[in-house]
């Protein structure tokens, strides 16, 4: 690997934040035990107390999203009475009612669901997307890799929110599937759509890091094709930034979902989804503002999660962070 | 040097082009009749529809209507939007909102995040140092959204320190919204400039500098910050590129008529010709300082050289 291209992979590596970039190597090849890569970082994983809530939190809303019913405390978020409506928490009733009259702890904890749904759907893609387009970009190197690259730019330069807002805005009246959808599958393809490049970049920098390496040049001298080479021999070794972008990103498109949603063009009613209930509670903030505290709360914890899991992770996966 | 800028330029050139043919595809090429959608309730007379179709190309296809657009982008002329407004004017009239909020929340990453991140990289593992950790971690994971209600919230409502919408007060209604859109960057620099300080105090030259007995004064201003502070001044200068087109959500919450909330509106209306206009003015800004931050990259560590 030339001096040039090993600048490159750092560089991709720091943009989609698998790595800080500025500790300097540093291995202790004196011990006398060497430890696999895997067995290291749950060692350090371990001792992180910032893992152990991200990990804590993930099982809690992931709970929540497959049986709501268990936190929703017996009451049905579409059972209202507008007698309640605006109801101040109390003893009885946790978040107190939303705007409608609804159990309001009901309602939070049904939208769970929705976000995990499109945080997944949407990282599924991107890796889809990411690890294909990287892969055949770096390895085949050349005209490809340039035409590949130039497309990656273009989205780049377009923020997330923005690309995602035009498509979801005349989505509807279209005639492509799912994105006319106006539901959790058009959210996470739009999301993916304008957020795949950075998990290209990634998987592209680590295939040229390894591509003319010797057991490379090996598995091709036994005759193996590209298609194994890439699978079997090249691929493995992006696994870990890419596990540390996917846990990040699944935060930052949870994020994003409500910040569409919130904005008009994503999930709509009467869909339960904590972007919806933080736009329908601030013309209340001041008479209620718990209409929007609680969403935004539940919605902080979950994207918190996985960004504190995904922290740990690239602390413990970045051989060259430990001192 | 110059070659390389050169070179670096006419690499924009397609990524500018395909990022506006890919925003005009979006909003051109799909169905909808934006007549329809002007004219609301009342009929309109067909000749008023010829007219118009004919004004804004509305039935050439898509790549015809694409160069007639790039065709007056070169001389100056953004098209208009439906009401015959020039989007060069909407422009002007709302990116100096949006500079504005630019600046004061690159005030702000400057301010708090560097002082955060030199006093917790100084003093590492102090009290001070995990303050910062933790506070970082938490701040960076809070939605935009959400920080900017917790601080119309806390600060706007109960506290009545700052105005929570509106540009009215001058300098002065763009401190809270600034602070808000600052925050993940400025959680950003703080980590960035700690782990830079603390990894240059265990370098060679400082401790060179340590060995010939300069005062600990000038050891950390001279020799450790100097150097810290480059992979922190280019963040800035490409968060700067970020931040010009990224505040959609905190002008809109906080009501503030710049170029984010005002292609916002016209996304919503689907006033393709500003949309357009104002995503490819974004574009620009993105790419022009992300060149300028390589630039000055070289410029500021000598180790670098692109020729």
């Amino acid at each position: 690997m030339t001096d040039q291209q090993q600048a490159d992979l750092r560089k991709d590596e720091i943009e989609a934040g698998t790595t800080t970039g500025l500790a300097s190597p540093s291995v202790d090849v004196t011990s006398d035990r060497q430890n696999s890569l895997w067995s290291d970082a749950w060692v350090a994983l371990k001792r992180n107390p910032f893992f152990w809530i991200g990990a804590v939190l993930t099982v809690v809303f992931t709970v929540m999203a497959i049986v709501p019913q268990l936190f929703a405390r017996g009451q049905d978020p579409r059972a209202c009475d507008l007698a309640n409506s605006r109801g101040l928490p109390s003893a009885e009733h946790w978040f107190g009612y939303d705007v409608q009259g609804c159990d309001y702890l009901a309602t939070v904890v049904y939208g769970a669901r929705n976000s995990l749904i499109i945080g997944i759907f949407a990282v599924v893609v991107i890796l889809v997307l990411g690890v294909a387009v990287g892969a055949i970009a770096g390895y085949f190197g050349g005209v490809t890799d340039g035409v590949l690259s130039r497309i990656a730019d273009i989205f780049y330069a377009l923020p997330l929110i923005l690309g995602a807002l035009v498509l979801l805005r005349v989505g509807p009246e279209t005639s492509i599937p799912i994105i006319n959808s106006r539901g959790p599958g058009a959210v996470a393809l739009a999301l993916a759509l304008f957020g795949w490049m950075t998990a290209m970049r990634l998987v592209r920098s680590q295939v040229i890091a390894v591509r003319n390496s010797d057991y490379v040049a090996a598995a091709r001298a036994m005759g193996a094709g590209n298609t194994r080479i890439l699978v079997r021999h090249i691929l493995p070794n992006a696994v870990a930034p890419v596990l540390v972008y996917t846990t990040i990103t699944i935060g930052v498109i949870i994020a994003a979902e409500a910040t569409l949603t919130y904005l008009g063009v994503g999930l709509q009613r009467p869909a339960f989804s904590w972007g919806l209930q933080i736009e329908a509670g601030q013309d209340a903030i001041r008479s209620a503002p718990h209409l929007v505290l609680f969403p935004s709360i539940v919605l902080t914890l979950t994207v918190m999660a996985f960004i504190l899991m995904g922290d740990a992770l690239r602390d413990a996966l970045d051989p060259r962070q430990r001192a | 040097m110059g070659r390389y800028v050169a070179r670096r330029l006419l690499l924009t050139i397609p990524v500018m082009l395909g990022a506006s043919i890919l925003i005009f595809a979006m909003v051109y090429a799909l169905p909808g009749d934006p007549i329809r959608a002007l004219a609301g309730d009342r009929p309109v007379s067909p000749a008023v529809v010829q007219v118009l179709t004919e004004r804004f190309h509305l039935d050439d296809p898509l790549w015809v209507q694409y160069w007639e657009y790039l065709k007056g982008l070169f001389q100056g002329d953004l098209g208009t939007d439906f009401r015959g407004r020039p989007v060069l004017d909407t422009i002007e009239r709302t990116l100096p909102v949006t500079i504005r909020l630019t600046i004061v929340a690159v005030i702000f990453e400057i301010i708090i995040g560097l002082a955060a991140g030199v006093l917790a990289g100084i003093r590492r593992n102090s009290f001070f140092d995990n303050l910062v950790l933790v506070s970082t971690t938490v701040i960076v994971a809070i939605p935009i959204l959400v920080l900017a209600f917790i601080a119309q919230l806390l600060f706007g409502l109960k506290l009545g320190w700052f105005p929570i919408a509106g540009t009215r007060e001058g300098w002065y209604s763009y401190v809270l919204p600034g602070l808000v859109l600052a925050s993940g960057s400025l959680a950003y620099v703080a980590r960035l400039t700690r782990t830079s300080i603390a990894e240059n105090l265990r370098a060679d030259f400082v401790r060179t500098a340590k060995a010939k007995g300069l005062p600990p004064r000038r050891i950390i201003v001279q020799h450790t910050l100097r150097n810290s502070l480059i992979p922190v001044v280019t963040f800035i200068g490409a968060d700067i590129g970020a931040l010009l087109g990224g505040a959609i959500v905190t002008e809109t919450v906080f009501n503030l008529p710049g170029i984010g909330r005002e292609v916002f509106d016209a996304i919503r209306a689907q006033e393709g010709a500003v949309v357009v206009g104002i995503v490819t003015l974004m574009v620009f800004f993105f790419i022009f300082f992300n060149l300028v931050v390589d630039v000055l990259y070289a410029v500021l560590d000598p180790r670098i050289r692109y020729d």
